[in-house]
């Protein structure tokens, strides 16, 4: 096991932070920490990395209990979000620092320190800079420098605190792309904490979603996408349309529209309910093809890229409906504001409402 | 594996401000140059015109005296002491204050000023009354024949607490801008307290505390007020150099007074100057961030 | 376990330790010094307390110090205010010089400032025979005390409006532009209420340094019973009379003046805070 976190809370004075964290991390496993800011992934990494100590609960890194171990001594790599890099020393030396601080005895010679940072700085393409000054890079070159600085003392886990968020869309999505590459050489049992759901759907193995301090969900991206485990999971993984509705005798009702309900509603008794739907799980055609079909006048066409976002307003709903088509379909269909479209739900996500409102 | 192009980010697109008229402009740069000569030029002027008043010989002369030099003497003494002393406060300080959160901060930092805050004379007046030989605690030290006031140690203290604030108040905003950021990435990559702060804090700190002892020095040198009180106008043992400015000025002997005053005065161009030049490396570095 | 838990609440190392010495040295240097005011002061009890401070020499020395403080940092304000508007806002030959030497009252031994502008407007010097052509004392008066108090005020103001001037947005001087404002409407109703605060408090500061202020006033200012005599003087002279109580009353009153500005100029920061933020 690569990472054990058992029972770990953290309250500070006027809110709790965590609250009874267990999770378990595989060795070599890429993780990506998923919620929205304030939610308690950026203190929970910095507990593990023993930059913030728990109230309570134990880390166990690689089989050893690293719970009341100074940092110093934890041996983990952590990649700041604004990258933290030394702005006096060169980027030689900011990687060759965690070595060079090593006590006399465990320190590596002069020339084994010089083969591992240019060996590091080689694997994150930055080899040209030895001799650059943190401020003569780009946000890019940062991160990547940090991240071989975090590299350079072999840590057991490497913690990476919003890795992504300093940089512009485009370097993001090339970075992102390499540092998967680069785990996949490597192998370093990893957490990254981030807000954006789409990095940690394309980057990580597990994602493990937050909110308030407490799990939500935890699989992978595939998993966690096609099987939101509740409400909040779904509104975060992406658009999503939300109905609110009543399960009532084995159907649910969104409107003036109704659906069957899911198999474990099917008995219940009646009460509130949220649906979700997805905006690309939306049919569209301009020829009534079931009896149930939903009618609707198309108030908004956007172009979103490949997609065409439509905004439709259906009668009985209190809110317009957001769907998205692929472009050849609104092509053919020659759709223009104004037309009247018939809608279809191809997949519906029904939670209870017990204890809401 | 693709190399991620460097967005090497716009040049700042220069915008023009809207700029007054060229008379309003004239007129007030005028006013402020008006300003500038009766209150900062004339005053200068005055005192190289003074000094040289009899001729450079005389002018050497006045400088040369033993009295004089014993001024220099005392005065660097009392730098020497005071600013080491300061700064290493102000590093200590400020370690304390940025480094960590505690409760009481924001008081401690006005703790901190309050020397500013105190008269001169205050400042002195506080030291003959705790130090004095008519004090219980001056009357017990004169019996072990240590003298404080009246004598260097009591310009020395008194200064001490004149320039308290200077290094602190240069580290504190300094740090704080800087965060804890770094420290923290020294300390998952294993270094210890003191590898720390020689390695990542002090070199990020050396030019603020360098500035900062820099204006403990300035007000060190040039104190008056207060160690007017403490000194007692011992002539050759406890006058510092403003305080020979002054007996020789109360003496009317006014040339060689203002002889004296050129050196304060051309060490005060210095300090501006120096303060100016590295202000402006300040936030040439500061802009690369 | 809950004291090893409460240790490592800072996770960077040698909290214990500066936070000890500087709290040490604090005391030692400052508060231990500035506490003997108020051990002086307070056996004297409230009748001898009230008479120290309230005889006519002393009364009329503090209302001296605070007259000429005001109006010479009223002087400073727009004084000021003009010189950081040409330093931020103009470009001209000579304007770092002129920037560096705003800071020469800060860097110049109060001293060298008090003989200089004693000489200077003496009867026989460079601006004293214009002011005695014009018949205006200055030497020897209370208008030679505000002159000596608006060179040491002066930078504080200038330094304290700088940066507000210069992180002041082009863009809100532009857009009253195009609302039709003339630069003198734009000045008065968007530029002086930005810039208020940072006056205020640069002015404070100028105030409560010049209360304060001795080593350039008293060469220009003759020092005449009941005249000319600055509050700082008033201490200087019983102490010289070994009146230590009698200083320790006099410093006190001024003390606790100062201290009140300190809180008037947190207070206003914090105004400033709550406003902009």
């Amino acid at each position: 096991m690569g990472i054990e976190l058992q029972n770990i809370t953290k309250k500070f004075t006027d809110y709790t932070a965590l609250d009874n964290i267990s999770l378990n991390i595989a060795s070599g496993e890429l993780i990506a920490l998923l919620g929205p800011s304030g939610c308690g992934k950026t203190t929970l990494l910095r507990i593990i990395a023993g930059l913030e100590s728990a109230d309570s609960g134990k880390i166990i890194l690689e089989g050893k209990d690293t719970t009341n171990l100074p940092p110093r001594e934890k041996n983990v790599g952590f990649v700041f979000q604004h990258y933290a890099l030394f702005r006096r020393l060169n980027v030689y030396e900011n990687v060759a620092f965690g070595l060079k601080v090593l006590p006399r005895s465990k320190r590596p010679s002069k020339s084994e320190i010089k083969d591992r940072v240019e060996h590091l700085l080689k694997l994150v393409q930055m080899e040209w800079a030895l001799k650059r000054y943190p401020s003569q890079l780009s946000g890019g070159q940062r991160q990547r420098v940090a991240l071989a600085r975090a590299l350079a003392v072999n840590p057991r886990v490497l913690l990476l605190d919003e890795p992504f968020s300093a940089l512009d869309a485009k370097v993001r999505q090339e970075l992102r792309r390499w540092l998967r590459k680069l785990h996949d050489e490597i192998h370093v049992t990893s957490i990254f904490v981030t807000h954006d759901q789409e990095e940690a759907l394309e980057l990580a193995d597990r994602i493990v979603v937050i909110n308030k301090g407490k799990i939500e969900q935890q699989g992978t991206p595939q998993e966690v996408y096609d099987h939101p485990a509740n409400a909040f999971v779904y509104n975060f993984l992406g658009n999503v349309n939300v109905f609110h509705g009543r399960v009532h005798e084995g159907m649910v009702t969104l409107g003036g529209h109704s659906v069957d309900a899911p198999d474990e509603l099917k008995n219940s008794a009646e009460k509130t309910s949220q649906t979700f739907v997805r905006p690309h799980e939306i049919g569209i055609s301009k020829i009534r093809s079931e009896g149930n079909d939903l009618e609707g006048t198309i108030r908004e066409i956007r172009l979103l890229g490949g997609q065409i976002g439509l905004n439709i307003e259906c009668e009985g709903f209190d809110q317009p409906i957001d769907a998205e088509i692929p472009r050849e379909l609104y092509l053919n269909l020659q759709l223009k504001k104004g037309d009247r479209v018939f809608v279809t739900f191809n997949k519906v996500k029904v939670f209870a409402c017990d204890y809401e409102i | 594996m693709s190399t991620p192009l460097l967005s090497q980010g716009t040049p700042p697109v220069v915008r023009k401000k809207i700029s007054d008229p060229l008379p309003v402009r004239i007129l007030l740069i005028g006013l402020t140059l008006l300003f500038f000569i009766g209150f900062v030029f004339l005053p200068l002027g005055l005192v190289f015109a003074q000094a040289f008043q009899k001729g450079w010989d005389f002018y050497l002369e006045a400088i040369r005296e033993p009295y004089t030099i014993e001024a220099v003497k005392l005065t660097l003494t009392t730098v020497a002491i005071v600013v080491p002393l300061n700064a290493f406060f102000g590093v200590t300080a400020a370690w304390a204050i940025t480094k960590f959160s505690f409760p009481g901060k924001a008081a401690l930092k006005t703790l901190l000023d309050l020397p500013f805050a105190v008269s001169p004379v205050i400042a002195g007046l506080i030291f003959v009354l705790l130090l004095g030989s008519r004090t219980p605690f001056g009357s017990w030290l004169g019996e072990q024949g240590i003298k404080i006031i009246f004598s260097t140690p009591g310009i020395i203290i008194a200064t001490l607490f004149v320039t308290f604030p200077f290094v602190a108040r240069e580290l504190i905003p300094l740090m704080e801008a800087q965060g804890r950021d770094e420290e923290e990435a020294a300390l998952t990559l294993g270094a210890k307290g003191w590898q720390i702060f020689g390695k990542i804090t002090l070199p990020n700190i050396r030019w603020g505390l360098l500035y900062g002892m820099i204006l403990c020095s300035a007000r060190a040198i040039g104190e008056f007020g207060a160690v007017s009180v403490v000194s007692g106008h011992i002539r050759g043992q406890t006058n510092t150099i403003p305080l020979h400015v002054e007996i020789l000025y109360s003496e009317y002997n006014f040339t060689a007074s203002f002889a004296v005053a050129s050196l304060l005065v051309f060490l005060a161009l210095t300090t501006v100057i120096v303060k100016a030049v590295m202000e402006n490396r300040f936030q040439k570095n500061s802009s690369q961030h | 376990m809950a004291i090893f838990q409460k240790k490592r609440r800072n996770i960077l190392p040698g909290f214990g330790l500066s936070m000890g010495y500087t709290v040490f040295y604090l005391s030692a240097v400052v508060i231990v010094p500035l506490s003997m005011i108020f051990f002086n002061a307070i056996p004297m009890g409230w009748e001898p307390f009230l008479s120290a401070v309230t005889a006519p020499r002393v009364l009329a020395s503090y209302k001296l110090s605070f007259s000429t403080a005001f109006l010479a940092a009223l002087f400073d304000a727009v004084a000021g205010l003009l010189t950081a508007w040409v330093l931020v806002r103009y470009r001209f030959p000579g304007k770092a010089f002129l920037d560096a030497l705003v800071d020469i009252p800060f860097a110049l031994p109060t001293a060298v400032a008090g003989i200089c502008f004693a000489t200077l407007y003496s009867p026989v010097g460079w601006l004293g025979e214009i002011t005695a052509k014009w018949n205006i004392e200055v030497i020897n008066s209370p208008t030679g005390i505000v002159v000596a108090l608006i060179f040491i005020g002066f930078p504080f103001v200038v330094r304290t409006l700088q940066p507000v001037l210069e992180e002041l947005e082009p863009e809100i001087e532009e857009s009253a532009h195009c609302l039709g404002a003339t630069r003198l409407q734009t000045f008065r109703k968007i530029l002086l209420p930005h810039l208020f605060p940072a006056l205020l408090t640069g002015s404070t500061l100028a105030f409560a340094r010049g209360i304060g202020e001795y080593g350039s006033v008293i060469f220009i200012a003759g020092n005449l019973p009941m005249k000319t005599e600055i509050a700082p003087l008033m201490i200087m002279s019983k102490l010289d009379q070994y009146d230590y109580n009698g200083a320790s009353a006099v410093a006190l009153v001024l003390l606790v003046i100062s201290f009140s500005m300190i809180l008037l100029l947190n207070a206003i920061q914090e105004w400033q805070q709550k406003e902009y933020r």
